[in-house]
């Protein structure tokens, strides 16, 4: 243990940097529960930091994480999938997208598979590339394939505002975007699902601010901490979760003030308002969640990749065996799923959670195949060694 | 991250902006690289300010990690680690 003056003066200096703070808020943390508790990480980032990081080894035997359906590639439903992939059929079609949708796979094929057969698909790692891309080869249809929440809306619909100022015709978007507050609730109401507290996305947070989940711990009773994507980050909203149970409150706590700011981005809101009207939409696993969704407004309908194509998304069922959406809902850990590591592996996903570094089927290939943690002998990894 | 893919959607990295490249473009370093970043969701970036890039996006400046109730939860963790410890002794 370092000496009483040196953790004093590191505690006031900068507690995140302090080598031995965080063996005190695990110590914490096993003093203060006094009961079995789960929580969700509802972002797929806090999953990957919560795995390499190790803090699920830490905890006390009581205290269970369970991943929640915040990873976007992940969500994205089979039909929004194959849309995608079918609509390079047409003549002249490009599609851009971020990375990870390349390899989801879909009802035939996929992006990346569609790619080797020499249509053309792009990677980009932003909405304005796809215009760019547009702007330069004007002979093209641009379809960018725009998913992820609200921290990745604003910036289509700072990118749809950009083309429509430009005058840019050959680009459009699927619009795939998804709200996070409507699926919480509809996690929440799950009567085969039991969470004691949520760690809030914080890079959604950033954009939404404080108020979005404030119905959260008023409405149902439940313990919210916002939390950034460090490891001591990740374990501060822990124990802030378990001792708001011990002190039999249910608050909203934001923690990750240095980039959220109680009103949220108001800027990025507002380019929302502007470009996207709320819509019912469909996540994989958990089925059509109204107004979870973002549409194009009328004024942008031009844009609109559905109605410019006049096409139907159509409601193929999730590949054969596969329990992503199970695992979405929180209703098992990629352990239980029949596929997981064997026919089913980040070589050869059959769903979108392998695929995703964000997904927890990802995640737990990669660091937890064997279990909970070294000494917690998961009853989940039990029922896979016996099968 | 690596190069030209998003591994991590939801993941923001904090860069410092360099140089303005004209309207809502800016140059902007994370470590070792530097990149064009677009800073239309934010109402006013300087010179100089860490901002949280998402998706090629500033989406908020980085502030100091400091609240009411961040200090509120160090407090209560500091009381009951030092009860661990004291029972330990």
């Amino acid at each position: 243990m370092p000496n009483r003056a040196m953790q004093k003066s590191d505690k006031k200096s900068n507690p995140f940097k302090a080598s031995f703070t965080a063996q005190h808020v695990i110590e914490a943390i096993g003093q203060r529960i006094s009961k079995p508790l789960t929580f969700m990480e509802v972002c797929g980032t806090h999953t990957v930091s919560i795995f390499r990081s190790g803090i699920r080894s830490l905890l006390p035997e009581e205290l269970s994480l369970v991943s929640g359906p915040g990873c976007p590639v992940c969500v994205t439903d089979q039909g929004e999938i194959d849309c995608a992939i079918d609509i390079l059929d047409m003549p002249q079609i490009t599609v851009a997208t971020y990375g990870d949708m390349l390899r989801v796979p879909g009802t035939k094929s996929s992006l990346s598979e569609r790619k080797s057969e020499g249509k053309d698909v792009r990677l980009v790692t932003s909405a304005a590339q796809a215009l760019s891309i547009a702007e330069n080869n004007p002979e093209r249809e641009v379809v960018f394939l725009a998913v992820g929440f609200e921290t990745t809306a604003p910036a289509t619909a700072a990118t749809v505002l950009e083309a429509r100022e430009k005058n840019i015709s050959n680009f459009s978007i699927l619009s795939y975007h998804k709200q996070t507050p409507p699926v919480l609730e509809q996690l929440v109401q799950d009567p085969d699902l039991k969470i004691d507290g949520f760690i809030l996305p914080g890079h959604v947070s950033v954009i939404l601010g404080h108020n979005a989940y404030r119905f959260i711990a008023q409405k149902y009773k439940i313990p919210c901490a916002i939390a950034g994507f460090e490891p001591m980050d990740i374990l501060l909203a822990i124990a802030d979760l378990v001792f708001q149970h011990a002190n039999g409150q249910a608050v909203l706590h934001s923690l990750y003030p240095r980039a959220v700011r109680p009103e949220g981005n108001q800027k990025a809101l507002s380019m929302i308002d502007r470009v996207f009207t709320p819509c019912s939409a469909r996540w994989r696993g958990l089925g059509e969640i109204p107004l979870s969704g973002y549409m194009l407004k009328e004024e942008f309908s031009s844009f609109d990749t559905l109605l410019r194509f006049q096409i139907t998304l159509t409601s193929p069922p999730p590949p054969a065996g596969c329990r992503c959406g199970d695992v979405l809902a929180g209703h098992i850990r990629p352990l239980e799923c029949p596929l997981f590591a064997k026919r089913c592996t980040p070589m050869t996903p059959v769903g979108p959670c392998m695929v995703s570094s964000e997904g927890s089927c990802s995640a737990y290939y990669k660091y937890n195949r064997g279990g909970e943690s070294p000494w917690k002998k998961s009853h989940l990894a039990t029922e896979v060694a016996d099968d | 991250m690596s190069e030209g893919v998003i591994d991590e959607m939801c993941l923001a990295v904090p860069h410092t902006i360099e140089k303005f490249l004209g309207e809502n473009k800016a140059l902007a370093n994370t470590g070792s690289v530097q990149v064009e970043v677009r800073t239309d969701l934010l109402d006013s970036v300087e010179i100089g300010d860490t901002v949280l890039v998402h998706a090629g996006f500033a989406i908020e400046k980085l502030e100091k990690d400091d609240s009411i109730e961040l200090r509120a939860l160090w407090d209560e963790i500091y009381q009951y680690a030092e009860q661990s410890h004291a029972k330990v002794r």
